[in-house]
């Protein structure tokens, strides 16, 4: 249970503004810019008062929001600045941003690039108008493209696109199109996410009007399986339920850290902290978050501890989210609990209904029609009556 | 004695008992400001949660009148909902007066008149109190002539109260102290003490409640229950102020407790008699009248493991529900269990609520029953409130069922509205008189099956809240009777079963599987529910399986939100029942028996 620093941190910081918010988003974000002056102060202040664990370093940066792009690159560069001061950033650091194509200036790509942003995560979603306008994004199928080769002119090697299935109507032809549209660009990682209608956002809003029908979800099942057989016939290998990657190189390095109990520090409204085991998360929405910082207060918003029997129920979750699994070894390490012994019954009926993988023993991981239950599986799992407490 | 005085504050629902205790506690000042709450006596979550009294509880509050005198006035809050009755009547077997509180805007109601009865037949001295003269819809003229006319008491004694301003406190304890009187006995008799109530300490053991009417009882004497002869050494007695304050004797006319190291939970039992074992009194008191359960349920524990907890809590819940009746039961769906008879369906789930909060149990109550009369073709008499035990159907030669007398009272722009709720639940409508000008009190009799899911709530809603009900069951009645059986995957669920009017099965089949359908989640394969009579289906539906079951992203670093949803369906599942592959929900058991929404 001990947690020294095995491996270097994550760092993450929020931008949260977009040009126009998405129909389907409930990401903290606004499209209001005028505070972005405000924003940036509070942002470099709260950066300037991290207090990192001694002996903690960080081997990745994330921008992301809300539209990280909407910044000028001036303004990532004080960003930068203010982590570097104040944060051991290791040489090689994956250094991600998330940029929409409707908010690339000519010339902003190079000085990204120079400043030392060497992964770019682009927003495109769909290369359908009809369907772009219908989740409410503000830019063309066009720009989208556009926005890919950009990137890779100005020297971006590690692109990774992000794609949405699942949309009222979609067949599988339509979304096979967009997935070989997607991958003729040559990105290097792809993110495919199913719709989903998130509570209290327009489009959640327009389905409970009844304004259009849902893709029913025995066809949004088919969508996700087709998706990871048509992208590993193209050489993207799935390594977690919504990401592809075509090598373990480009893998999202940050990302992984959120899946693997790493450490990460979060900074700006919303952004969330972990450094084993507490867990913190900041004020949200940004006037909150200023509101906390004009007033010299701390930016958390909650803390938590996350405890012997939560870590497990992390551990098994996040695992099983990942097609590598739970490393059966690492976990008994960790809780000193006999992995089979504890979730022997649980083990048995994934194996039965073909939901286990069973070709390593030492992994427990799901195969690609079991992974489609993640969320049934993982209560499976949390079920069972493992102990609180470490045992003595 | 002479300056004791024991009453009761009785009313209907909501009248506010409990309000007025708490301005009566405060004008006594037994507690300190700071530590006081609203409704102090409605000291269980439960009822804390609900905002009703379920337990009749005791104060003794020390009160100098303006004779000069000091007085101990020992009050007792009841409850005013019709389940509760049985608290109420065992209150008044304590007491010499009652305060009859009448809401100044809903006027005289069900329990308003069922409760005066109870008291007139403890031969009390009842005083009318009119609460609530704040409202703006109070109408203190109309309620005084409800109490000459409807109630028979005399309006000009009424005492005007506003419980929740203060309004009207001083005169309560003034007529307590010149119009009740005092209790009567022989302080030098032997003890002669009846049990009204006790509860459990997990450090004390059982703590005994009653109330002295002959002799003395103090630390050190040997008692004796005379229903058992069981004896104990009294260690400590002393009187109810909000906390328990040890006094160094209880005499003829005072109401406390008594704690004598009682670990056998069954020695005591309410309505018992407690004398002294050297000097025993001759006769013991009356006791009270037995409660008659109404409903049947059998209560099982979620986790098998845990039979011997709900054993033991159900032992000790008795000690302070001594309504509740129970015995060994089992099913094949849910294990071994209890079958328990209740007084209506709010005892039932209090029942529930209790066991789970005091006795840390997680619980599954299955559909309640009324109790049948069957004859059977060699001339037996079977009497049935569990559907488990139902014979097979060609062995009935005749089958009877429980009706009540329904008093109602409403407003008589109701009465349609009443009239229809009442045919649609096999009523008959025997009669009705005007109580006031534009008041009615409507007679049925009806099947008490009908009532006993959501009559009251129905009630109140045709009736926009004006409606209230008393009843009393009057006979057993022919009737046509059949299970109704619930198959889920082809599986019988005894615990579903219900025995329901044949005229009923198929619409009660139909519904028993839309509420299940709505109460299983859906789970990772299709679920059949059924609904059958003997081999025959009557009603069927099925809950299709997820096609997909996953969070497509994982919100950057919030890890949290996600665990604890699972964490939370954890909990749930707690509260689930493995039938056959399916998790049923502890709440399905229930709801099959919802009518409609
Ligand atoms: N306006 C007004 N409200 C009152 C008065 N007395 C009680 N209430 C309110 O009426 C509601 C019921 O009061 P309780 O004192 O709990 O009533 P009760 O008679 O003890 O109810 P049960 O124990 O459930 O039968 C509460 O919301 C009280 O605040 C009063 O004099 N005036
Ligand atoms: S760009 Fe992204 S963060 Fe901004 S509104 Fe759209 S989906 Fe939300
Ligand atoms: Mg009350």
């Amino acid at each position: 249970m001990k947690h020294p620093f095995h491996e270097p941190g994550g760092i993450y910081v929020h931008v949260p503004f977009c040009v126009r918010k998405c129909a389907y988003c409930d990401f903290c974000s606004e499209d209001d810019r005028s505070r972005i002056p405000a924003y940036l102060n509070a942002l470099v202040k709260e950066i300037g008062g991290a207090r990192p664990p001694s002996g903690l370093a960080f081997d990745t940066l994330y921008f992301g929001g809300g539209t990280p792009s909407v910044l000028a690159p001036e303004e990532i560069g004080r960003i930068l600045a203010a982590v570097r001061r104040r944060l051991p950033l290791l040489p090689g650091a994956e250094i991600t941003i998330e940029a929409n194509p409707g908010t690339l200036a000519p010339g902003a790509l190079g000085e990204l690039r120079r400043l030392g942003v060497n992964r770019i995560n682009i927003g495109i979603q769909s290369f359908s108008d009809a369907r772009l306008r219908f989740l409410g994004r503000i830019h063309s199928a066009k720009a989208g493209r556009g926005a890919v080769r950009r990137a890779r002119a100005a020297g971006f090697d590690n692109i990774g696109l992000d794609l949405i299935y699942g949309l009222p109507g979609e067949t599988a032809s339509d979304w096979r199109a967009e997935m070989r549209s997607a991958a003729a660009l040559g990105p290097e990682h792809l993110s495919c996410y199913m719709l989903t209608y998130e509570p209290e956002t327009p489009l959640a809003r327009r389905l409970a009007r009844g304004d259009f029908a849902p893709l029913d979800e025995a066809r949004v099942g088919r969508r996700y399986r087709d998706t990871v057989r048509f992208l590993a016939d193209r050489g993207f290998v799935q390594y977690e339920v919504s990401n592809f990657a075509r090598s373990e190189a480009v893998q999202s390095r940050h990302n992984r850290k959120y899946w693997n109990f790493a450490p990460y520090l979060g900074f700006g409204p919303s952004a969330h902290s972990f450094i084993p085991p507490e867990r913190w998360w900041n004020e949200a929405p940004l006037g909150r978050y200023l509101k906390h910082s004009a007033s010299e207060r701390s930016p958390a918003a909650e803390r938590e501890t996350v405890g012997y029997g939560q870590q497990i129920i992390e551990a098994v979750y996040l695992g099983l989210r990942q097609t590598r699994g739970i490393i059966v070894a690492d976990f008994e390490a960790r809780f000193g609990l006999d992995f089979k012994g504890t979730f022997g019954r649980v083990l048995a009926e994934l194996r039965r209904k073909g939901w286990l993988d069973t070709s390593d023993a030492a992994r427990c991981a799901l195969t690609p029609a079991g992974m489609l239950f993640l969320d049934g599986i993982a209560s499976m799992f949390v079920a069972v009556d493992f102990p609180d407490a470490p045992p003595a | 004695m002479k300056n004791i005085r024991n009453f009761s504050i009785i009313a209907h629902i909501d009248h506010g008992k409990s309000t007025l205790s708490d301005r009566l506690i405060e004008r006594t000042e037994i507690i300190s400001q700071r530590d006081f709450k609203d409704q102090i006596l409605d000291s269980m979550d439960i009822e804390r949660e609900r905002g009703i009294t379920i337990k009749s509880q005791t104060v003794c509050l020390p009160y100098k009148a303006k004779d000069g005198n000091a007085y101990f006035l020992n009050l007792i809050d009841t409850p005013g909902h019709v389940d509760f009755s049985y608290e109420v009547s065992r209150a008044l077997a304590s007491c010499e007066g009652a305060f009859l509180l009448v809401d100044a805007s809903q006027g005289a109601e069900a329990q308003t008149l069922a409760n005066l009865y109870l008291a007139m037949e403890h031969d009390l001295e009842v005083i009318p109190v009119i609460n609530k003269i704040d409202l703006p819809s109070a109408d203190v003229e109309r309620v005084k002539e409800q109490i000459e006319e409807d109630l028979g008491l005399e309006s000009e004694r009424a005492i005007l109260t506003s419980a929740k301003e203060g309004i009207g406190i001083e005169e309560v304890l003034e007529a307590a102290v010149q119009y009740l009187p005092p209790p009567e006995g022989d302080p030098d008799a032997p003890l002669r003490a009846l049990i009204f109530d006790s509860n459990y300490d997990p450090f004390r053991g059982t703590i005994v409640h009653f109330r002295v009417f002959d002799g003395r009882i103090k630390a050190g004497d040997t008692i004796q229950f005379m229903s058992n002869n069981a004896t104990y050494k009294v260690e400590e007695v002393g009187i109810f102020q909000i906390v328990r304050v040890p006094r160094k004797e209880l005499a003829a006319g005072e109401v406390g407790y008594m704690i004598a190291g009682i670990k056998t939970v069954s020695d005591t039992s309410c309505g018992d008699t407690i004398t002294l074992k050297k000097n025993r009194c001759d006769a013991p008191m009356p006791g009270f009248r037995e409660s008659k359960p109404v409903v049947f349920s059998s209560i099982y524990p979620v986790a098998s493991d845990d039979y011997e907890d709900l054993a033991a809590g159900l032992e000790k819940l008795k000690l302070n529900d001594s309504a509740l009746i129970y015995e060994k039961d089992s099913s094949v769906a849910l294990g071994f269990g209890f079958r328990c008879g209740f007084l209506g369906l709010l005892h039932l789930e209090v029942v529930q609520e209790r066991l789970e909060r005091e006795y840390d149990l997680s619980l599954i109550l299955t559909a309640p029953s009324v109790q049948y009369e069957l004859t059977l073709n060699d001339g037996e008499v079977l009497v049935i409130d569990n559907p488990a035990l139902y014979p097979d159907p060609s062995t009935i030669e005749s089958a009877r069922e429980p009706y009540i007398r329904a008093a109602i009272i409403v407003p008589d722009r109701y009465m349609g509205a009443v009239m229809k709720l009442c045919l649609d639940r096999r009523g008959i409508n025997r009669n009705y008189q005007y109580l006031t000008r534009d008041r009615l009190e409507m007679i049925f009799e009806i099947p008490l099956a009908e009532v006993i899911y959501d009559f009251y709530d129905k009630l109140k809603s045709v009736t926009q809240g004006y409606g209230s009900f008393d009843y009393d069951i009057i006979d057993f009645r022919e009737t046509d009777l059949v299970k109704l059986d619930i198959l889920i995957n082809g599986e019988r669920v005894d615990a579903l079963s219900q025995l329901v009017h044949s005229e009923r099965a198929v619409a009660r089949g139909r519904r028993a599987c839309e509420k299940l359908k709505e109460e299983i989640p859906r789970q990772m394969y299709k679920i059949a529910i059924q609904g059958a009579i003997g081999a025959k289906i009557v009603s069927r539906t099925t809950i299709s399986p997820f096609r997909k079951d996953v969070t497509a992203k994982c919100y950057g670093g919030d890890i949290s939100r996600k665990r604890k949803l699972l964490e939370k369906q954890k909990k749930g599942k707690k509260r689930m029942k493995m039938v056959g592959q399916v998790e049923i929900p502890q709440s399905a058991f229930l709801s099959v028996l919802k009518t409609e929404d």
